[in-house]
């Protein structure tokens, strides 16, 4: 056991992909020689050579519809973008092919296929490197869409990613690459579509996932000192949704703030509140409230953290919802 | 055949059947003959898949006729370790290809997306529609391919509206870099829907090749021993590991651009006089009959088989029924979502 960045568990679990899988292999922008921007594949290159860790030109959309044909030829292929804001060109492969490869030849062609995407704001970064993409790719058919929320997780949920028979877009939450965590890194424990409650208490649940699940934990810690226990709900997969989960949190707290940085309308805190009337209103004992970026573009690096559902937001959003 | 102000396509029958180019392309007796049955079979039921359409049978059919050389002569080069990528109007490559017409046809019935044949069975993808995004697919297969060892190349098919995508410069960029496999053979037909092909672009397609780093040809499209033999000299290429070749075959799209449309609102009808002067297969079969390559009765033959075969494969079309409500869920997801799962079990009502 170690101490883990998420890079180095992601940069592990790719290695370990490549070492176990030979139909694995790794395209996208710099991520050879230089490792890729945030260095996620650091010497992946050097190991498993330039035909397995492939430096590609600058093209998104080519990137994207090369990993379909290579999935068609038997290949598993992982897939860097570099940065969320530039994941649009590779939008119509993705909706237009990659999820739709495997219903449109009733099975007979899968897609295994991974998408990593650093995406999120909160790193001082300029236009286009704030973006938070979850809802065009859950919004889509066909795709599977999940995203850690630390170094451990982060491990687990590349490999299962990679070992998935659907295809996964796997969102990386840039703002945690650096953030560290003790442990083993392995892929047992819940696998995808399982949502993790990341802290116990009975006066509210925050559901997060990605950037914000720090934030809920930052926002509860406070609460604590005001004497209200939150519980927090991590849910690593936006697709599958775990709906047992959340509604289980809220027959057990009556009260749910849902976080996300990506902008309120249409964000994914409108499908948990839409599945949380589904699965349990009769255990409401407050409105669901969504904490989320505004609906506006992310804004410039000086202002960016008065835009992103911050630890404060949150609590107060919390304070609403307990004295409602 | 007149490309006004471009390059000279490279041809070996002239459009009245004479030899003027060599017609050694090495194929024997039987494949010169087979040739000419493929296209009269697909010129056949192209005509069935119109009436078809308008008897409600299809829903919106897109008609290849005087394309048959251009796909036909293409496909034709291939072998069994290759792979097609085609777009939406490659009946008559699939039926070259030995994909069973009823389940490609089932696509334009409405019964399933990208037909239902088994793509890997005959390395044939779906049908594909939005325009060029099948390009990065052969590319990706091609680099998959050729890191498998194996001497196999994906040809690719696209039409000269299609080469004004970003989606085909990704492509032909990343074939270049990847030195893969992979053929692509735009089948100029002249007609982009209503746009015609020197609105598309002010150049011609076969050069931008050069930009991309490998070979560019142009070819009459109509005249099939010419694209048997330069699709057959690119696929030989790709196999060798000398990386990909760009075809630009002309042809014209004698129809409409679908059934839905109606080509008397943009072009005239002197254009599609021409071009039925240079039809592919009148041209083939005098050359054939002139040669000694096959006699009346093989032509007549191939005309009675067609019939044959058209009404067999109507008659398969018209009598599959309707796919099981489950078609439905059934194939999104190998792993489906707990949800979809609930969704499924509510709409067919078993849960």
């Amino acid at each position: 056991m170690a101490e883990v960045t998420m890079v180095a568990a992601l940069n592990r679990a790719l290695r370990d992909a490549l070492a176990d899988d030979p139909r694995t292999l790794v395209l996208g922008e710099d991520v050879g020689a230089l490792g890729g921007v945030f260095r996620v594949t650091e010497g992946l290159q050097d190991e498993f050579g330039p035909e397995r860790v492939l430096d590609t030109p600058i093209a998104e959309a080519g990137i994207a519809g090369a990993a379909v044909g290579l999935a068609i030829a038997g290949w598993r292929p992982i897939v860097e973008m570099q940065f969320d804001g530039f994941s649009y060109p590779a939008l119509d492969q993705v909706i237009s092919h990659l999820a739709k490869y495997r219903y449109r030849t009733k099975g007979r062609v899968a897609m295994p296929v991974v998408i990593r995407i650093p995406y999120g704001g909160g790193i001082r970064g300029k236009e286009h490197h704030g973006e938070s993409p979850e809802t065009y790719y859950a919004h889509t058919a066909g795709l599977k869409v999940v995203t850690p929320s630390g170094a451990l997780d982060a491990y687990r949920l590349l490999a299962l990613a990679i070992a998935d028979p659907d295809p996964v877009i796997f969102l990386e939450p840039k703002a945690r690459y650096w953030s560290k965590e003790y442990g083993e890194m392995t892929s047992d424990g819940p696998g995808i579509g399982r949502a993790q409650v990341v802290r116990e208490g009975d006066a509210c649940a925050i559901v997060v996932y990605g950037p914000t699940v720090h934030r809920a934990l930052e926002a509860s810690a406070t609460l604590a000192g005001e004497g209200v226990e939150v519980l927090v709900l991590d849910l690593r997969s936006l697709v599958p949704l775990d709906v047992d989960a959340l509604a289980d949190v809220v027959r057990r707290t009556g009260r749910v703030v849902v976080a996300h940085e990506a902008p309120r309308t249409l964000g994914f805190g409108a499908e948990i509140a839409a599945r949380v009337m589904e699965e349990a209103f009769d255990y409401l004992e407050a409105p669901v409230i969504r904490v989320a970026g505004y609906d506006t573009p992310y804004p410039p690096a000086s202002l960016e953290q008065r835009w992103l559902p911050t630890a404060e937001r949150i609590a107060a959003a919390v304070r609403i919802a307990v004295a409602y | 055949m007149s490309v006004p102000g471009g390059a000279a396509p490279v041809q070996i029958l002239a459009p009245d059947g004479t030899a003027i180019g060599d017609t050694g392309v090495g194929l024997g007796e039987d494949n010169l003959r087979e040739l000419l049955r493929l296209m009269v079979l697909a010129r056949r039921l192209d005509d069935e898949c119109m009436a078809l359409q308008r008897q409600g049978e299809l829903t919106v059919y897109p008609p290849f006729r005087g394309q048959e050389a251009a796909q036909v002569g293409s496909a034709f080069a291939l072998g069994s370790e290759d792979f097609v990528f085609p777009s939406f109007r490659e009946l008559a490559a699939a039926i070259a290809r030995g994909v069973d017409p009823v389940e490609y046809l089932h696509y334009h019935r409405g019964t399933w997306h990208g037909g239902p044949y088994d793509p890997l069975a005959h390395g044939f993808a779906p049908i594909c529609v939005p325009t060029a995004t099948q390009l990065p697919h052969a590319v990706g297969w091609a680099l998959g391919a050729k890191l498998d060892g194996k001497a196999a190349c994906a040809l690719a098919y696209f039409g000269d509206g299609a080469a004004s995508e970003g989606d085909f410069h990704e492509a032909a960029n990343l074939a270049g870099v990847w030195r893969a496999p992979v053929v692509f053979l735009c089948q100029n037909n002249g007609w982009a829907i209503s746009v015609p092909a020197g609105l598309q672009t002010a150049g011609e397609i076969w050069r931008r090749a050069e930009g991309y780093g490998f070979p560019g040809v142009r070819v009459d499209g109509n005249d099939v021993l010419a694209v048997y033999a330069v699709t057959n000299t690119a696929i030989e290429r790709a196999r060798a590991g000398d990386g990909p070749t760009l075809v630009e075959a002309m042809t014209y799209r004698m129809g409409p651009h679908t059934t839905a449309d109606d080509p008397t609102r943009y072009r005239e009808e002197a254009e599609l006089e021409r071009w039925t002067r240079l039809d592919p297969i009148e041209r083939y079969r005098r050359w054939l009959l002139a040669t000694g390559g096959a006699d009346d009765a093989f032509v007549k033959s191939c005309e009675t088989e067609a019939e044959r075969r058209v009404a067999e494969i109507r008659a398969g079309l018209v009598s599959t029924p309707a796919p099981p409500s489950d078609d439905v869920f059934a194939w999104a997801f190998a792993d489906p979502p707990q949800t979809l799962e609930r969704d499924r079990k509510e709409a067919l009502g078993d849960g």
